[in-house]
């Protein structure tokens, strides 16, 4: 049980690990997915938003991270 | 046809690949060395027996998936993946955080298996490290092969780059027989890290029903800006550590 545990914690630290980046790309796919499925807008546009989402998202998260 | 996309996939699958595998060999080869060879090869062949039989299992099912819904939910677990290597290879590279050392890891497995040579259980205890080393390694290197080569059908190619790795490493392994302490890990982990980043934006994209401009050649210009902006990133990190740094020692 205790190695399934393991196994299990190490898979969603495969996505997961600093959970604040996580759940700001989570955010920006579901935003730009709501913008094409909800609103309409060309999937292209939507899609292009992801580039800078993306480097913001990380951007942000490296400024944040402390020195270990 | 060696399109950008076939060889971007058997770069990632094969930079990817390598860097787990190391980690594994040195768990591997610290059991092997500490306690013997046939828990060490026993853990480690139980544990891709097992991950062949997960692969089979779950394998055919992503043949069920529609295409679009395929490369979304790639694209968001790239994305989760890559952005997650590519900011600790960042921190890593501007000295926020220290490098992951193989020699360091190999001597803390050599410690433990140590303190467990008299345990009666002690064979178990090292097939089990073997087992879990593998397996969790193994587990990374399955997800890089189908993330990276599902989504647009090159699953094939990413296998051949995955083996490719692996068998680079047993036999570069088998020849120096001590942890690969020469690889250069941040440096393969920051090109993953982009590479994995990059596709997680095209196919999100491709999934949410985006065709690129320039369609695979859109990757490379993906690869340029996250390139450009982890370089400046670590540039501003790395600026920022010294001028902590000349603070404190005035």
């Amino acid at each position: 049980m205790n190695l399934v545990k393991q196994i299990w914690s190490e898979l969603v630290g495969m996505f997961v690990d600093d959970g604040a980046l996580a759940t700001q790309i989570a955010v920006l796919v579901a935003a730009v997915t709501g913008a094409v499925k909800l609103i309409g807008i060309p999937p292209l546009w939507a899609a292009t938003f992801l580039i800078p989402g993306c480097v913001v998202i990380l951007a942000t998260s490296i400024k944040r991270a402390r020195r270990k | 046809m060696l399109t950008p996309s076939v060889v971007s996939t058997i770069t990632a699958a094969f930079l990817g690949s390598f860097v787990e595998v190391v980690e594994a060999f040195t768990i591997v080869l610290a059991v092997g060395i500490t306690r013997s060879w046939r828990p060490a090869l026993q853990g480690a062949a139980l544990a891709l027996a097992l991950l062949v039989v997960l692969v089979l299992i779950f394998g055919p099912l992503f043949a069920l998936i529609p295409l679009h819904v395929l490369q979304f939910v790639v694209g968001v677990l790239l994305l989760l993946f890559g952005m997650r290597w590519l900011r600790k290879a960042i921190l890593r590279s501007a000295g926020f955080i220290p490098l992951h050392d193989e020699a360091q890891a190999f001597a803390k497995e050599t410690d433990l298996l140590k303190q467990q040579a008299m345990d009666k259980r002690a064979d178990y205890l090292a097939m089990l490290t073997a087992f879990k080393a593998v397996l969790l390694e193994g587990v990374e290197v399955v997800f890089i092969v189908i993330a990276v080569g599902t989504a647009h059908g090159l699953t094939f190619y990413a296998g051949v780059g995955a083996l490719a790795a692996v068998v680079l490493v047993i036999v570069i392994g088998a020849l120096v027989h001590k942890p690969l302490t020469q690889v250069p890990e941040n440096a393969l982990k920051f090109v993953v890290g982009l590479m994995l980043t990059a596709f997680g934006i095209f196919w999100t994209g491709e999934g949410l029903g985006t065709e690129w401009p320039g369609a695979d050649f859109m990757l490379l210009g993906l690869l340029v800006v996250l390139g450009g902006f982890s370089a400046l990133a670590v540039k501003m990190k790395r600026d920022t550590l010294m001028s902590v740094s000349a603070e404190v020692a005035k």
